[in-house]
């Protein structure tokens, strides 16, 4: 269950939310997709279309060998230390066969998306809830969404029920913007909700239903706007993978130096911990994303070096406020509210 | 025999604890009640044959009752009419009522043969019953109902595990865990580290004996060391002496 916080203008969370079910499409995945806002035709209508292997395969080559004849082998004289670290690997430069690339600036086709079998569910297209799930308890709009979920996954056989069925597939389920108004859960509006438990509650059976079978699920949520924070802490614990998105649109640090390569950063709160003791940790938690042209890339977050002395104090201090929040080591940025004068 | 710990984490994951004292107590040959609400029985079982344990041979057996929380909630809620005799021991998801759960626990761990020695009621996770709709002060009810079946009548052991987070807006949880804290003869906390994240120490953990609860003039006792987990087991060590460093 990956649990995704939701950019302020939505921006980027939407496009990470069509990647997963591109990505879904490519490798022949069913579909399901959830919305209150948008109907979910016309999710399915703007997926960005995978790029061909042999095109991108070739841009990468060709970036590798130009990084490769820069040989960085002369040996460093004042940082020698830096030396042993390996080098830093913003993007990555050998192409991985996991996964497929996508190009965001041209949707993907309609006979790729018709390809595999997809079921949406647009809140406001659908009937009123059954008697029974007044039992539930919940919030109307996520019963509903529960009890279809749950429907398609015993018709098609997603929970093995079906042992005549041979070919096994994976289900791929995205929810937009779950908790926002449009689902009739006001937690987004209010510091006290009405039903504070509708939306871990929907959680908890997802997560059941998850379990129970082979699928997958993105849930989209406007973190920002929920005053509860009591509440995003339970989501956090009743999720598997949680991972927010920060863009930098409209705050100050669009304009920071620092910062202006990249558009947004990445918070991953927290990684899976299935079937095992341990959990696969990377050693940095530093993420950043950038929109290029073609591709929307997520990198560890490299900080140039804090070269010039023409900088004004303001923003020095800007950045050394902000670079007391990374824990991965970088560049020589003063940290400290004084700076003395030499 | 009859005592009740409280496994607490902060900042970071607790559950290799409740990995650990399953297949512990399954080993030492008792009957285990295991309420697992927040991950699904191949999960744990997964684990434990790392440890050495294989819990569908003690679930077999008719060492470990297992309440697999995500499956009974799919059954209470999709399922047929239940049988008006049993209640799912979930019930509370409709009507925030405890009882069920503790009746079932009761039932699970009342001595029917003799082949176990003392039995273990392990639950993780207490702070999910919060999420799903349970008010603090039922949930404190319903442990210190279980605390007075298994640990006063049966002479077992209580082992719970609970979240909390420094400066946590979530009131509810602060309070049960507080209030679980007090009343708790081990408290083991495991917290990520203040300096922030480390590859080779995953965090630190407090154990705090506390002595003050059975005699009146006893100092709790308070250890803290640090670990790092590893596919099949947690080494410790002492404080700033990690493998890493040394």
């Amino acid at each position: 269950l990956v649990f995704t916080e939701e950019d302020k203008y939505g921006l980027y969370s939407s496009l990470l939310f069509k990647y997963f079910l591109a990505e879904g499409i490519v490798c022949g995945h069913d579909l399901f997709v959830a919305s209150a806002k948008e109907h979910p035709d016309n999710i399915l209508k703007e997926l960005p279309a995978p790029l061909l292997d042999d095109t991108y395969g070739k841009d990468l080559g060709d970036e590798a060998a130009a990084v490769k004849s820069e040989d960085f082998q002369d040996s460093m004289k004042i940082a020698w230390r830096y030396q042993n670290l390996p080098k830093m690997e913003t993007s990555p430069t050998t192409y991985t066969k996991f996964g497929h690339y996508y190009d965001v600036s041209k949707k993907m086709s309609p006979e790729l998306c018709q390809s595999v079998k997809w079921h949406s569910f647009y809140l406001h297209e659908e009937l009123p809830s059954e008697p029974k799930m007044k039992a539930w308890n919940m919030n109307s709009g996520y019963a509903r969404l529960l009890q279809s979920i749950q429907r398609i996954i015993s018709q098609e056989g997603f929970d093995g029920s079906d042992p005549q069925k041979k070919q096994r597939n994976v289900l791929r389920i995205g929810i937009q913007s779950l908790g926002s108004i449009l689902w009739g859960d006001d937690v987004c509006c209010s510091d006290a909700p009405e039903d504070p438990h509708s939306l871990t509650k929907f959680l908890y059976v997802l997560r059941g239903l998850l379990r129970k079978s082979l699928s997958a699920c993105i849930i989209t949520v406007p973190a920002h706007l929920i005053q509860n924070k009591a509440i995003m802490e339970r989501v956090t614990n009743l999720s598997d993978m949680v991972v927010g998105l920060e863009s930098f649109i409209g705050s100050e640090r669009e304009t920071n130096p620092l910062y202006k390569d990249y558009h947004g950063l990445v918070h991953v709160h927290q990684i899976p911990r299935l079937n095992s003791l341990i959990c696969d940790v990377s050693d940095t938690k530093d993420l950043a994303f950038r929109l290029k042209r073609k591709l929307l890339t997520i990198e560890r977050l490299h900080l140039p070096p804090d070269l010039s002395d023409t900088v004004s104090r303001a923003s020095k201090q800007d950045l050394a406020g902000s670079a007391k929040l990374l824990s991965s080591g970088c560049g020589a940025v003063a940290i400290g509210k004084q700076h003395l004068d030499f | 025999q009859g005592k009740f710990t409280l496994l607490r984490d902060t900042r970071t994951d607790g559950s290799f604890l409740v990995h650990h004292f399953l297949s512990f107590y399954l080993r030492a040959g008792c009957k285990v009640c295991f309420v697992a609400l927040l991950q699904s029985f191949s999960h744990y079982n997964i684990v434990a044959q790392k440890l050495g344990v294989s819990l569908a041979a003690a679930k077999e057996q008719g060492q470990l009752v297992f309440l697999e929380g995500l499956k009974s909630c799919l059954d209470l809620l999709f399922g047929e009419e239940e049988q008006p005799g049993q209640p799912s021991p979930l019930q509370f998801l409709s009507t925030s009522d405890l009882r069920a759960l503790f009746e079932f626990v009761r039932v699970s761990l009342t001595p029917s043969d003799c082949s176990w020695k003392g039995p273990v009621l392990l639950v993780d996770d207490l702070s999910v019953l919060l999420s799903l709709g349970a008010a603090p002060v039922a949930v404190l009810d319903f442990i210190h109902y279980c605390r007075v079946s298994v640990c006063c009548q049966l002479k077992g052991n209580v082992v719970v595990l609970v979240h909390s987070n420094e400066d946590s807006e979530d009131e509810e949880n602060e309070l049960v865990v507080n209030s679980l804290c007090h009343h708790s003869d081990l408290i083991l906390w495991a917290e990520g580290l203040a300096t922030g994240f480390c590859k080779d120490v995953h965090g630190q953990i407090k154990i705090i004996k506390r002595l003050s609860l059975r005699q009146a003039a006893e100092q709790d006792l308070v250890q803290i060391y640090q670990y790092k987990i590893q596919d099949r087991n947690v080494t410790f060590f002492a404080r700033g002496l990690s493998a890493a460093v040394l």
